[in-house]
């Protein structure tokens, strides 16, 4: 077992021993399945209406139950990410095991590459999870799968950066609390800075603006359009917030 | 083992370490003595490459902490002043992680666990979680993972804090059975452990070295000269000048008590022999004559009185004062 496995193991272990991944785990997917049943309620309730006007009805799943659904994980998963990920560094720090681990013959790269990877496989097993939806629905209904793939692509990728910019916030601080805080903001930063790219409108700078936002890439990937673009914006982004936690723990050798 | 040279930590301002410079052999036990405050564990954090020094330089089995932190890293057994455990692990599973963290893997991990969990004595609770243990038990989780990997050098920071008096003296004489195969650096406040288990001592103050040297040395070199505490029964009016009358013998101190004189001699002379004999010889009930060593403790405080700006001379009193009331 390399050290990143152990890093791995070791969180993974930590994880599944305190309550938080099973009560996040059980809020996130109670509020996924309630809005996944409220849209296809809805959808039903408009394909009836239809139905009483027309005559016959052709009920769109992928247009009125999955785009918004994945329009809606965005806002679950920037609640929910960061409590997974704010115990990460702050614990260690709190609880003094963090010079142990600097003092470990292992590199930097390497606790953040664990941690990271760690708390990446809790967000993957909960995503997998949801995938139960999709299944079931296909049983009864025909829809078009590859918009739900790729959205599921945009949600990985969503999860990671999330995840990431989580773990830089962890980096930062000793305090649990504070490091949830500090993503979520950075987080809702990120989202709203979309809307300032809008006001700008298309100026360069406007563009540039909403390039750094997520919401356009993450809204391609949903409507079933997969961009290089994008996905160098999500990969670009992802290490960018993993060198920076790196930078910040290691600073914290200086202090 | 540990060469240091001109060592300066700067935490803006404040200096924490003021080029501090000592060096530790192959198989050598060395103590840090300090009040609190002092720069041990910040000497330790330089060591162990969890800091850099701001100046100097810090050089371990060879390689030096700034340029080659990983080498330096492999060869260390580091217990921080608070045992760095994951209280939702069971103690196998956290050395476990530890012994994989340093590359230890498959027959030698599983070797290495259990030749510590006996060494230390963690035998019943091995499958506990380490939140649920004591105080006494997560230290001695702390000094197994600083073990585990059998490092050449240990670094333990106040090893035996927390620890009832019988682990206590398992863990000195632990320390010093690893002496001569292994060089331990140990912090500590507790004097006599210092003396028990050491066989250098650094004392250090206000981030800086004030004296280093064995325990014996130290005592014998801040001793100005030998005293002699003696009780009589039945002390005669002129006993005080018949003693200071004694070759040898340079001053004759009586404290409040009745029969109780304090005797300052030459140094390198022992004068008790004579002392006896002249008590016997007149009759005064001899009850009690010792000689009075300086302590390791008095030695520390002398120094680190030294270090808060007492005039050398107030110091040279205060040693007075530390053998008996005059």
């Amino acid at each position: 077992m390399t050290p990143v496995q152990a890093i791995i193991a070791k969180e993974l272990r930590s994880y599944f021993v305190s309550p938080v991944v099973y009560v996040v785990g059980a809020v996130f997917l109670l509020i996924v399945g309630l809005l996944a049943y409220l849209y296809l309620v809805f959808a039903g309730a408009q394909a009836i209406q239809l139905m009483q006007v027309q005559g016959s009805a052709q009920l769109n799943l992928n247009d009125l139950v999955f785009r918004n659904l994945f329009a809606s994980m965005r806002f679950i998963l920037l609640i929910i990410l960061p409590i997974l990920t704010m115990r990460l560094f702050a614990e260690e720090r709190k609880l003094r095991t963090f010079e142990f681990l600097l003092t470990s013959p292992i590199g930097i790269n390497e606790i953040v590459a664990g941690k990271f990877m760690s708390v990446f496989l809790v967000f993957l097993s909960l995503l997998g999870l949801t995938g139960l939806m999709p299944l079931m629905l296909a049983l009864f209904s025909d829809f078009d799968w590859y918009p739900v793939l790729t959205g599921y692509l945009g949600l990985v990728l969503l999860g990671a950066l999330f995840l990431s910019v989580g773990v830089l916030a962890s980096a930062l601080t000793e305090n649990q609390i504070v490091a949830a805080f500090v993503s979520i903001g950075l987080l809702l930063v990120l989202w709203l800075l979309s809307g300032l790219g809008a006001l700008l409108g298309d100026t360069v700078i406007g563009q540039a603006v909403s390039y750094l936002s997520f919401m356009e890439h993450y809204d391609h990937l949903v409507r079933g359009l997969v961009d290089t673009k994008d996905l160098v914006y999500f990969f670009s982004s992802l290490a960018l917030m993993l060198f920076l936690s790196h930078r910040v723990v290691d600073s914290a050798r200086w202090k | 083992m540990i060469e240091v040279q001109q060592i300066t930590k700067r935490y803006g301002q404040h200096t924490a370490l003021d080029r501090i410079s000592f060096s530790v052999a192959k198989g050598e036990v060395l103590a840090f003595l300090g009040p609190n405050g002092a720069g041990k564990t910040t000497t330790m954090r330089i060591l162990t490459c969890f800091m850099p020094a701001t100046e100097g330089i810090a050089r371990v089995a060879g390689f030096d902490c700034a340029d080659q932190p990983m080498e330096v890293k492999r060869r260390i057994g580091y217990l921080p002043e608070t045992p760095p455990v994951y209280q939702e692990l069971t103690v196998t599973e956290y050395l476990q992680f530890v012994g994989r963290l340093r590359g230890l893997s498959g027959k030698v991990l599983i070797a290495s666990i259990r030749r510590e969990v006996e060494r230390l004595g963690l035998g019943t609770v091995q499958h506990r979680l380490i939140g649920n243990l004591s105080r006494g038990y997560r230290q001695r989780v702390g000094l197994a993972q600083a073990l585990l990997h059998d490092p050449p050098i240990l670094i333990l920071d106040e090893p035996t804090v927390g620890l009832d008096p019988k682990q206590i003296i398992e863990i000195r004489e632990l320390i010093k059975n690893l002496a001569g195969s292994h060089s331990v650096i140990l912090s500590t406040h507790i004097l006599p452990e210092a003396t028990a288990v050491c066989q250098r001592v650094v004392i250090i103050s206000g981030g800086r070295i004030v004296a280093e040297d064995t325990p014996e040395q130290l005592s014998a070199r801040l001793r100005q000269s030998e005293k002699i505490s003696l009780t009589l029964k039945s002390p005669a009016v002129d006993t005080g000048s018949r003693l200071k009358g004694m070759s040898g013998v340079q001053n004759v101190f009586t404290s409040g008590a009745p029969g109780v004189f304090l005797l300052e001699c030459e140094l390198g002379r022992d004068v008790r022999e004579e002392v006896a004999r002249v008590a016997v010889t007149n009759g005064w009930g001899l009850l009690e004559l010792k000689a009075i060593s300086m302590t390791l403790e008095d030695v520390f405080l002398q120094l680190t009185r030294h270090e808060e700006g007492l005039a050398p001379d107030s110091v040279a009193a205060s040693v007075e004062s530390t053998g008996q009331p005059v």
